[in-house]
């Protein structure tokens, strides 16, 4: 017990003292937070009319960001695959950041979601038990299974790694393989669910397309890892940790296959669309041609196909895979191209025109982008707490204290 | 799929309370406390609709009323009209007749209390050019602005809830507060909506509306005739929509779209009762279901009585 509260207190005592740098960091973030706090306490007050969102446009901004975010917290897998699967050694070592990432990633999740509830207080309703969850039926009863079961997971996963290392101890494959092997499936399946959450939707044939949940995860494979590489970057650059290069070529060339699955499911997406060419290519048309003169989208899913399209060939190349210039400019083009294509690119197409065929523009509000921005910065709160802790564990240079 | 059925055993209750106190204390921490007062507990508390027994129903009702009474200073009763056996509610719209007037649009307004500010329609008029096609939705006005109804070029279908035998709103909602009563209304517990809008996507009719901000009404324009499953006051964050007035259908009484329609374009009926109208509408007249590809399978009937 007395070693319990003195390595809380070893634990804490890391994670909130710091260099200046830490503090001016972890200082701006807060502020980023007390901003979104204060938008959001003004849309608990007058409710979700502060938005841009309204009747026929009724998901937004915070489910754009949630859908993309599910897809980062896979970034873990593409790195559990290689490392444990074909057993690549420089890729094994790094794979905890990875997890603390996809942890991150889906506790901003579950705050978006949170966000876009009209009555949040009432949150408990869908729980299993205690409230009235609609499981089976419903797709979003299985998100909210789904996305807590990787959440526990990865929280054990590295919290038990961490703990080992923490008291000098090597980590039991015993304990942990059978979860890892089972994380693989698990983060495979939220992004499924939550494709599928938009595809069962008959009444939005934007969505309605089978080829919806193999684009998520081929994005997902893009993003995820490109947040990764840059991750790595810093990490390696602020403290002893070693990355070797070939860790991040190699994420960075299965990044290359996972963009080229990407395109060629957006291509055979846009043929099925264009060529037959029915009623139901309304939303694909104002994605990327504007309807009726309403051309709100445009110019993002643009941006999106040539970033996405210009990475694509960055990092297809070795020779711009490796040079770290050209592989950073990649990665940044692949976030913001997979960000919106991923965020209001899906989510809004759905929409518009809505069902009795009105089209609406939706543009997110400042108060609704305040509050993102708030969210955004909680997770990156959340991932420097974590890596501020993680880091000396892992270089072994923080030790807790026990009895021998 | 529904797994609430009527109401369950006492066991429930025990478990429940003790859930209450352990979430009581978590929650008061986190909650403003300004309104800890008993009923803001009460209906924090408040169980599943179907959930709960006539007794606790009963309770639920006076504190609901009472709210009410405080916030229009008029006494609202809110009923808990059963469905009656044997019925299942079915609607006709005779679109040779409409003229696009839009009576009952605000006809259904002054009766179930929705907000006026934000305007919150449940009927949306779409107005068709003649002569083209028949109806194209992405070529449908819902905003035209006459001076005079019926324009010589132009054709009108009113749309609202379908009251679908197989609603997609209702499987995909993640709490259960929306479901479809044996009498074939599709209802929503306004004090179990969480408000994530999925239903808002899954509907096929743009049928549901959403309280983007607290609903809002003159105390003399409540209509104190209420349903808890209806037109009761509704609350900000909850979706609403058509119920085929159930306040007004369960005793009996036509919607007050039916009763509003200049030109007799709406009908109303039992439709297992052979010898009603309706029924006479469908077997005999040229009907049509909106979105019939969906298989969402509507009770809500376009035809036509007589050529156009």
């Amino acid at each position: 017990m007395f070693y319990l509260i003195k390595n809380f207190f070893i634990a804490l005592r890391q994670v909130f003292i710091g260099n200046k740098k830490y503090y001016l960091w972890v200082g701006f973030l807060l502020f980023l937070i007390l901003l979104g706090v204060s938008a959001y306490i003004d849309q608990a007050g007058r409710g979700l009319i502060i938005t841009g969102m309204r009747d026929q446009v009724s998901w937004g901004f915070y489910i754009s960001n949630f859908t993309f975010l599910v897809g980062v917290a896979a970034a873990a897998v593409l790195l559990v695959i290689p490392a444990y699967i074909y057993n690549f050694k420089p890729i094994k070592e790094i794979v905890l950041f990875g997890e603390l990432l996809a942890i991150t990633a889906i506790s901003m999740c579950l705050l978006f979601v949170m966000i876009d509830m009209g009555q949040p207080v009432r949150g408990w309703h869908i729980l299993p038990v205690i409230g009235a969850m609609n499981f089976p039926a419903s797709l979003l009863a299985w998100d909210v299974v789904v996305l807590n079961g990787y959440l526990a997971i990865n929280l054990f996963i590295s919290f038990y790694v961490l703990y080992r290392l923490s008291i000098g101890k090597e980590y039991k494959m015993s304990v942990v393989g059978p979860l890892i092997i089972l994380s693989i499936p698990w983060a495979v399946s939220i992004h499924t669910v939550t494709a599928f959450l938009y595809n069962g939707l008959s009444a939005r044939p934007f969505w309605n397309a089978s080829i919806l949940a193999p684009r998520f995860l081929a994005s997902a494979f893009c993003s995820g890892p490109a947040i990764m590489i840059i991750l790595f970057q810093i990490i390696r650059k602020k403290s002893e940790v070693e990355i070797e290069d070939r860790a991040i070529f190699k994420i960075a060339e299965l990044i290359a296959y996972a963009m080229g699955l990407n395109l060629f499911l957006l291509g055979a997406e846009v043929f099925k669309e264009f060529y037959s060419g029915s009623i139901h290519t309304y939303p694909i048309k104002y994605l990327y041609f504007g309807l009726h003169g309403k051309t709100a989208l445009v110019p993002w899913i643009w941006t999106a196909t040539i970033l996405n399209i210009t990475a694509f060939f960055l990092f297809l190349f070795p020779k711009t895979r490796e040079n770290f210039t050209t592989l950073n400019m990649a990665c940044i083009f692949v976030i913001i191209g997979v960000y919106i294509e991923k965020g209001l690119g899906l989510v809004v197409p759905g929409f518009v025109p809505d069902t009795l065929g009105e089209i609406y523009e939706y543009t997110p509000t400042t108060p609704e982008v305040l509050i993102t921005i708030g969210v955004w910065a909680f997770g990156a709160l959340i991932y420097t707490l974590l890596l501020k802790f993680a880091v000396p564990v892992y270089t072994g240079k923080l030790r807790f204290e026990t009895k021998t | 799929m529904n797994r609430i059925k009527g109401n369950r055993a006492e066991r429930k209750i025990d478990r429940r309370t003790f859930i209450k106190g352990a979430a009581l204390g978590l929650a008061a921490a986190a909650l403003p406390l300004n309104k800890s007062d008993a009923s803001f507990w009460e209906a924090f508390f408040q169980k599943h609709f179907r959930e709960m027994n006539d007794e606790e129903i009963k309770k639920v009702l006076q504190r609901l009323e009472k709210e009410a009474e405080q916030k229009y200073k008029k006494a609202v009763k809110i009923g808990n009209e059963k469905a009656m056996p044997g019925v299942l509610f079915g609607y006709g719209l005779d679109l040779s007749r409409c003229i696009g007037c839009r009576r009952c649009v605000y006809a259904c307004v002054e009766e179930n209390n929705q907000s006026k500010d934000p305007q919150i329609h449940w009927i949306t008029v779409l107005r068709f050019k003649k002569g083209e096609k028949w109806v194209d939705l992405e070529e449908s006005e819902k905003y035209y602005n006459p001076s005079l109804v019926p324009e010589k070029d132009y054709f009108y279908m009113p749309v609202q809830c379908q009251q679908c035998e197989n609603p997609p709103c209702v499987r995909s909602c993640p709490t259960q507060a929306t479901w479809k009563e044996p009498d074939g209304i599709v209802v929503i517990d306004y004090n179990w909506c969480i408000g994530c809008r999925y239903c808002m996507a899954a509907c096929p009719y743009g049928a549901r509306r959403f309280n983007w901000s607290a609903p809002n009404r003159k105390p003399e324009e409540i209509n104190p005739k209420t349903h808890y499953l209806g037109n009761r006051p509704r609350y900000k964050g909850v979706v609403e929509k058509c119920t085929f007035c159930i306040q007004r259908t369960r005793n009996g009484r036509y919607p007050a779209c039916v009763e509003a329609c200049p030109v007799g374009a709406r009908k109303f009926g039992n439709l297992l009762d052979p010898n009603s109208e309706i029924r006479y509408a469908i077997e005999n007249k040229r009907v049509f279901r909106l979105k019939e590809d969906l298989n969402t399978s509507p009770k809500f009937y376009y035809f036509f009585a007589y050529g156009v």
